[in-house]
């Protein structure tokens, strides 16, 4: 072990930790020019800021091209079965609350077959920070369509067109009850970067969509909203009590038509900010979040970027850990014989 | 007063009527009471899969069967000297195995035309002379039980569910058992709706004034205590022991416990026992399904905890892949099996040991894993143990198995000394510079435990194979084919720490009976008779089914016939001939039931006269 690594194993607080100390020794073996890339640079380079001991950290994950992430985080990992991530990730959080434990997956390995952990999950809200990439393909297999590809998609298990409708990640973990809910993408450095600080201090599970380029097998499946010059028309970047303001003369905004969300023009006097959308992320009913949500369905619409939705309730580890702590103080330390003897008994002479 | 009071060695008794009757609660309530009372015991709930089939239907019918003895005794007894039966469907689906001559009491109020003709019957049975070779006790418990109640003005539907009770206090005059422990286990049941206990109560005394009063009753029976070892005794099941062994490895081993676990029939028991004992640091986690049950089962051993999963037959089948994670990644893990009937859902309230192939071979890859099996409910508390003990202790998963008949089972429990207990010493991983994720201890062959949380020890596993010392990622054919032996090797190596087999009888002869599991009662009873006529036959029991113990081939080799009594079509029996090549006999029952010792002792017969 490195005089680096170990000084970095005392914890942040004696050691500057750097992007450095959570680079693993394994080679990164993503195809080159995948987005996987930056989201692993991302994370790394946001988690020395979070005051947290190396040590802490436990990065879970299933199976697919995403789930290889822990093996290049210098941290401790676990890259465990298909869908399973959410479930083992429980178990850790349930035995010991004070670690920062992420999950690592992808939208087939979360949507698909791990779909059941991942809703059971956000309705626990167990303190977890989930990152979902989402290319909308299968890659690890090479090239099926995935549970986020579109309709009609063609790919290698679907030459005609897929006929499955596709799942909007954010509307089901809303729908599931999620707590803290949020999307970003693979070419806004600086935006992952805020969301992942933001996804880490949310108590209870954190959920966060990254748009994700898979440059072999789906290609461009986000270039409306990722290349730069496009971004600006297709993109809303959501901001607490701001206006949903987009464009890039930053002269459209989002107004709300009974349950609607339409485009507006705040250039031509008949609307102004005053008459948009105004971004609140605390609010506890789901309902304004949904249909945030929904706007990628809706063609017509910028697809919203940022925080959806971020809301306290007890997250699952601190009422499961609270009732071990209450049982204790009332029904006093364990006595192992007791217990044993407890019951109706009887001595044989 | 002043009826004769006949003394019995041993008797057996069944309560039978509709699953909504309350036959089990009362059949229990009995079995803790004669063990009170000092007799030994065995029991068979028996009961249909659906939570209340139509009333009055032969489907309905649960049985509750309780062999009370004053001497040591294994099983819960074969034909019954007394059956109290609620209705027609329940004289029906019984009355086969009553003795002649045997105790009949039926609730007369139930032989109407209507529940006659649920049962089947074109004629009553009561009339026709066809009960004429057992005493026949008709009585009208429900207009008995109601008129007893007739002063808490209680609805007739109410009044009729308390006439189990009625029945109860009716064997309690016919067996001379006391009634103090019923009078205060249906105070504590009912605590929180007094109208209730006490309609109970007067029930129960109502049953026992019945017959004390009426000529139809001349007379009692006893049964005296009997001589078990000295020592303090509890009566509880298998499945409750499975909580109570888990609970002590985890004090033993200073580790908390976390079960993850989905309910399944009949291992919920054990989820329902260990979620009372928070006080104990117990964490159980009831997952979305079996699978997340085993996931974060190994989640939690990752994190440093004493993790299992408690499940049965299709709950396995699910958890296969998981639990191959958990062999590739060395992680202590205990898997709880209380097996039933199968494949598929099979017959979910009934008992079978088909699981053993599954146990041993169920998942993809070569993955071995140590599997045990407990022998009665009281065992289930040292197997469970001992799972917990060698799961730490090896680093690996392991399966326990039990069945329906032990998990629902009792028998009284020599309550042990804690400090008798074998030590469960664990040592996390703490040292930087000597540490490597798989690293194995030399004796015992398991890599370091080392939990996320301490300073320098970050580390990555996984489902890939591994390298033998980093632990990294590693595609290298030697290294697979090392670490794939490896993992069997650690696997075999706990055989050098099993304690010499016992043989019940001499250590060559004739014919070794080889068991495992739940059939444990039977074996013994029907050997130690066969023995006792002089028979040259001997008998063993496995606990580990795998490794098997490195004496058992010498064993085998010692008799000129063996033979494997098994609740399934020859599992262990297959394992016994691929490991020494012997041409053991196969004996099969597959009827959802155990094994009768007659059964038993008849094949022997049939074995040593070939």
């Amino acid at each position: 072990m490195s005089t680096l690594e170990k000084s970095a194993s005392n914890g942040s607080a004696e050691l500057k930790l750097t992007k450095k100390h959570f680079e693993s020794d394994q080679e990164v073996r993503w195809c080159p020019g995948c987005g996987d890339y930056s989201i692993l640079a991302q994370t790394q380079r946001t988690l020395p800021g979070l005051e947290l001991d190396k040590e802490k950290y436990v990065f879970i994950s299933g199976i697919g091209c995403s789930s290889r992430f822990p093996y290049y985080m210098n941290t401790y990992g676990f890259h465990t079965i298909h869908g399973r991530a959410p479930a083992i990730a429980t178990g850790v959080k349930a035995v010991n609350p004070d670690l920062s434990v992420w999950v690592i997956t992808g939208d087939g390995d979360s949507l698909s077959i791990g779909g059941n952990h991942l809703i059971h999950m956000l309705r626990r809200n167990v303190g977890l920070n989930v990152i979902l990439f989402n290319n909308r393909i299968y890659g690890l297999t090479k090239g099926q369509y995935s549970p986020t590809s579109e309709f009609g998609k063609i790919t290698k298990s679907s030459p005609f067109g897929s006929v499955d409708h596709p799942f909007n990640p954010v509307s089901l973990a809303i729908g599931a009850g999620a707590t803290f809910v949020a999307r970003t993408m693979d070419r806004d450095p600086a935006h992952m970067q805020k969301v992942i600080k933001t996804a880490s201090g949310h108590e209870g599970t954190s959920f966060v969509e990254v748009f994700q380029n898979c440059n072999i097998f789906n290609d461009g499946a986000w270039l409306k909203y990722t290349e730069k010059e496009k971004r600006a028309d297709n993109v809303v970047y959501l901001e607490q009590d701001k206006p949903l303001v987009f464009g890039a003369n930053r002269d459209k905004g989002i107004r709300l038509d009974g349950f609607r969300p339409e485009v507006v023009s705040i250039a031509d006097g008949k609307y102004g900010e005053s008459d948009l959308l105004v971004h609140n992320e605390k609010d506890e009913d789901a309902t304004y979040s949904f249909i945030l949500s929904h706007m990628m369905d809706n063609p017509e619409l910028p697809v919203p970027l940022g925080v959806f939705r971020c809301v306290d309730k007890m997250p699952y580890e601190r009422a499961l850990n609270e009732q071990v702590d209450a049982a204790r103080k009332k029904m006093g330390e364990p006595d192992l014989q007791a217990l044993l003897d407890s019951g109706d008994t009887w001595e044989v002479k | 007063m002043g009826k004769p009071v006949e003394s019995l060695k041993d008797v057996t008794i069944r309560f039978a009527g509709d699953s909504g009757d309350g036959m089990q609660l009362v059949g229990n309530e009995l079995a803790n009471t004669s063990a009170l009372i000092g007799n030994d015991i065995g029991v068979l709930p028996d009961y249909p899969a659906e939570i209340r089939a139509p009333i009055g239907t032969l489907p309905g019918v649960s049985g509750y069967q309780l062999h009370i003895s004053s001497e040591d005794i294994h099983t819960p007894g074969e034909k019954y000297d007394a059956l109290i039966a609620m209705n027609p469907a329940a004289l029906k689906m019984n009355i086969e195995n009553l003795k002649p001559n045997g105790v009949l009491i039926v609730n007369l109020d139930s032989f109407k035309a209507r529940n006659l003709q649920l049962a089947r019957y074109d004629e009553n049975p009561l009339e026709n002379g066809s009960l004429d070779k057992y005493q026949v006790f008709s009585v009208d418990m429900t207009a008995l039980t109601r008129n007893a109640l007739i002063d808490l003005k209680l609805s007739s539907k109410v009044a009729d569910r308390c006439k189990n009770f009625f029945a109860l206090g009716m064997v309690f005059w016919l067996y001379n058992r006391n009634m103090d422990h019923a009078v205060s286990f249906i105070k504590t049941k009912f605590a929180k709706r007094a109208e209730l206990a006490e309609a109970n109560l007067l029930a129960l005394k109502a049953g026992s004034s019945y017959c004390e009063m009426t000529e139809q009753f001349a007379t009692s029976y006893e049964v005296k205590p009997a001589k078990l070892p000295p020592g303090k005794y509890r009566n509880l099941t298998g499945n409750t022991a499975v909580a109570m062994g888990v609970i002590a490895a985890s004090q033993k081993s200073g580790l908390p416990v976390f079960l993850g676990s989905y309910p399944i029939t009949p291992a919920s028991e054990i989820l329902h026992e260990l979620s009372r004992f928070k006080n104990f640091g117990v964490r159980t986690f009831q997952a979305e399904d079996e699978i997340a049950a085993i996931c974060s089962t190994i989640g939690a051993a990752y994190a440093g905890a004493l993790a299992l999963t408690t499940t049965s037959g299709p709950g396995l089948a699910l958890k296969g892949e998981a639990v191959g994670l958990a062999v590739m990644t060395e992680l202590p893990v205990v898997i709880c099996n209380i097996q039933r009937a199968g494949p598929s859902t099979g017959l979910p309230t009934k008992t079978e040991q088909s699981d053993l192939m599954q146990a041993m071979y169920g998942r993809n890859g070569e993955a071995p894993l140590p599997v045990l099996a407990a022998s009665r409910p009281a065992d289930c508390f040292e197997t469970a143990y001992e799972a917990c003990r060698i799961a730490v202790k090896y680093m690996t998963p392991v399966i326990f198995l039990s069945d329906g008949y032990i998990g629902n089972g009792s028998e009284p429990w020599p309550v042990p000394r804690v400090g008798d207990l074998p030590e469960i010493p664990v040592e996390f991983a703490k040292d930087a510079e000597s540490f490597a994720p798989y690293l194995r201890d030399e004796e015992t062959l398991a890599r370091p435990w080392a939990i996320p949380g301490t300073p320098g020890l970050e580390h990555r596993i996984g489902g890939l194979e591994k390298d033998a010392v980093t632990g990294n990622v590693s595609y290298s054919a030697r290294n697979h084919e090392y670490m794939t032996t490896m993992r069997a090797r650690k696997v075999e190596k706990i055989a050098n720490e099993l304690p010499k087999l016992e043989i019940d009888g001499a250590d060559q002869g004739e014919l070794l009976v080889v068991g495992w599991g739940s059939t444990y009662g039977t074996l013994k009873t029907a050997v130690e008779r066969k023995q006792a006529q002089g028979k040259s036959v001997s008998r063993i029991h496995l606990r580990f089914l795998n490794p098997l113990p490195n004496d058992l081939g010498e064993v085998l080799g010692n008799f000129k016939k063996i033979v494997v009594p098994e609740i399934n079509s020859g599992q262990l029996v297959r394992l016994l001939r691929d490991k020494y090549l012997v041409s053991a006999i196969s004996y099969s029952k597959m009827q959802g039931l155990p094994f009768f010792s007659s059964e038993i002792e008849t094949r022997i017969d049939e074995i040593l006269g070939e």
